[in-house]
């Protein structure tokens, strides 16, 4: 069904507006990266420079390095925990405590960053364990366990219940089912929760910040602290580099979950 | 009390014949009983169930039908009772322990495989070797005709072709038994007659035995060769259609299956083989002895519309009647064409009111009445039947 086929004067003007409040900032960190000139504000023709620079600093690129594997690490365990809870919480019987179960699960959702930060910060000194890439992966995956589970068990509150019986009936056990029949159909979601993760984690600077130690800083901390000593033109090409990759996840992700809803009956979960 | 039924032999339907009926029951159900929390949705039925059957679970939603089907397939398991499979006790058994395959209601077809992988779904788990698989997925496709569409994902399908992929997956095990929950109901009303009869049909030449759950009476009555009436988690009457609809046990069973007028009785006189019963909104009634003996508690006579007659001067004298024919007199007080029937509402001078259902024999309407009409209503005495209320 066609419900407008064509914007008025006054649409167009206010999307217009709206997308250049969301992205014209970004649009200029973009061209702004591929200025020859060293002043940040001054355009001195295009260049590829601040791409070199930024290839040939050793800290930088360490920093992404690190980013790159707390991001992959936290995203994979928190899409498997995530979504055990997710099939725990939809499929299990009513256990008790189950709605505290779920609305605990989804608290790390609306909790403030600082607060999830600190804490986990206190339990790690507690432990006295040592900060670093582990650290920052343990929070990132607290941080994006709920993310995972949410886009999992909207996709499983939409498959219908009886597939699974049906595989039962026709001879496989109930685990068989699960992984013949129910795993397929929500794969796409996982994955969106992986790909959804997978950025939580990379453009995170406050819980990062809390639990990692010293010469473990991930790229967001790494970029904060340079920009507190004056912006490089080298920034805006990381910055660039960091929102192409972040660009295509989200695009794999949206692709991925509306091949999943047009496999199933129901509404994508994303 | 549940229902045994030991009747035999009065099968309205063919299948029985060609499938002679084994000594012992395929399926045996005893005293089998489901609670959820507080909810008693299936309350000690027993029933026996012969291999080759025909057999409907027919009851209003929320009667426990599904549950009691759903205990068959093993997706819940009865808190009492014994369900025995020619012989052997299945109660707890798992789903894919069972030599039983269910059609469901949405069909369930898994929407990631093709026609051809849905079929062949439960073959390959039960260790077929893949060489029998392709032939019996072939025949399988062939016997619901859906030739051409293997390749085919559920969601480029009908919903009939749907319906005919679930059967085919349903029946490519060659279950003992197949249970059909509300297998017609998403179909539109001239596709669900035909898919009656080519399910009717497929059960005779498979000779398997089949239990199908379903609220509608005009579906349990024109497929099963016996019908299990269920209300409130019991078997309240089984039995083969024509005794259901022309000897149905309680007033509930008789409004259930079918439409019925009813007249509550207010004294009863014994006159030979006959009854005379004093009703409140018809008079003087006289009705056959029922079969079963009844006490004193209150009770109600039965008629169904199409037995009652209609003439504009009085009964139309026929052999074999004698004088025990009731009249009733009356004005017509609404008229409802439907077609190959019309049903009349007769305003009784006695009060109350009568339904009655005549076939539209001529084109023309010759014989038709019209409203407010002076009528006479007839019926005979072996018509009636005396329904305990």
């Amino acid at each position: 069904m066609r419900t407008i086929s064509r914007l008025s004067r006054f649409n167009i003007a206010s999307l217009a507006l709206g997308l250049a409040f969301l992205y014209l900032p970004i649009l200029i960190l973009v061209i702004y990266s591929f200025n020859a000139s060293r002043l940040v504000t001054v355009w001195g023709g295009w260049s590829l420079r601040w791409y070199h620079e930024f290839f040939a600093d050793r800290a930088m690129i360490e920093a992404s390095w690190m980013s790159l594997r707390v991001a992959v690490a936290s995203a994979t365990i928190a899409t498997l925990l995530g979504t055990l809870a997710a099939v725990a919480l939809s499929r299990g019987e009513r256990f008790r405590g189950r709605t505290l179960f779920s609305g605990m699960l989804y608290a790390p959702l609306v909790m403030p960053e600082v607060i999830t930060g600190l804490s986990l910060l206190l339990l790690f000194v507690a432990l006295n364990a040592e900060r670093g890439f582990w650290t920052v992966t343990i929070a990132h995956t607290t941080l994006t366990m709920c993310f995972v589970a949410v886009v999992v068990q909207s996709r499983l509150g939409s498959l219908d219940r009886s597939l699974e019986e049906a595989a039962m009936d026709l001879g496989c056990a109930p685990v068989r089912a699960f992984l013949s029949v129910t795993l397929p159909l929500i794969a796409p979601a996982i994955v969106a929760g992986w790909m959804l993760a997978f950025t939580l984690s990379l453009d995170d600077l406050v819980i990062a910040s809390f639990t990692t130690g010293p010469g473990s800083a991930t790229l967001p901390i790494r970029i904060y602290s340079e920009v507190r000593l004056g912006v490089k033109p080298e920034i805006n090409a990381i910055c660039t580099l960091v929102i192409a990759l972040i660009a295509v996840v989200i695009i794999i992700a949206s692709v991925a979950s509306k091949l999943s809803s047009s496999q199933g009956e129901s509404a994508a979960p994303l | 009390m549940t229902d045994e039924s030991p009747r035999t032999g009065a099968a309205a339907n063919a299948a029985g014949d060609a499938h002679p009926a084994a000594g012992e029951p395929l399926l045996r159900i005893e005293g089998v009983a489901k609670t959820f929390g507080t909810f008693r949705a299936v309350d000690g039925v027993s029933l026996d169930v012969k291999a080759g059957e025909f057999f409907a679970l027919l009851g209003p939603s929320g009667c426990g039908k599904t549950t009691l089907l759903r205990m068959l397939a093993g997706f819940e398991a009865p808190d009492e009772g014994r369900i025995l499979l020619g012989g052997r006790d299945i109660a707890q058994a798992l789903p894919h322990e069972r030599p039983i395959n269910m059609m469901f209601q949405n069909y369930a077809l898994f929407p990631h495989l093709s026609v051809r992988d849905n079929i062949a779904f439960g073959l390959k788990r039960s260790g077929m070797a893949r060489a029998e698989i392709a032939p019996r997925v072939a025949e399988m496709v062939a016997l619901v005709k859906l030739e051409g569409l293997e390749k085919r994902k559920p969601d480029q399908l009908s919903g009939g072709q749907r319906q005919r992929v679930a059967l085919a997956r349903a029946l490519a095990r060659r279950p003992q038994l197949l249970l059909l929950d509300e297998p017609l109901a998403a179909l539109d009303k001239k596709l669900r007659e035909s898919t009656q009869r080519e399910l009717m049909e497929l059960q005779r030449r498979l000779g398997m035995t089949f239990i199908i759950v379903t609220h509608d009476q005009e579906e349990a009555m024109t497929m099963a060769s016996r019908i299990g009436v269920m209300k409130s988690g019991k078997l309240a009457q089984v039995a083969p259609p024509r005794e259901l609809y022309e000897a149905p046990r309680s007033r509930w069973i008789a409004e259930f299956v079918g439409d019925i007028n009813l007249f509550d009785a207010e004294s009863k006189l014994r006159d030979g083989h006959r009854l005379v019963i004093g009703t409140r909104d018809a008079g003087t009634l006289v009705v056959a002895e029922p079969r079963q003996p009844f006490g004193d508690s209150r009770f109600s006579v039965a008629i169904r519309p199409e037995k009652v007659k209609l003439s504009r001067r009085g009964p139309v004298s026929e052999a074999g009647h004698g004088t025990a024919i009731n009249v009733l007199d009356g004005v017509i007080a609404d008229i409802c064409y439907l077609g190959g029937t019309t049903t009349y509402k007769v305003k009784l001078d006695t009060g109350g009111t009568v339904q009655a259902s005549v076939a539209n024999s001529a084109r023309l309407d010759v014989d038709a009445y019209s409203l407010n009409q002076q009528i006479v209503a007839w019926f005979t005495p072996d018509d009636c039947v005396v329904l305990p209320s």
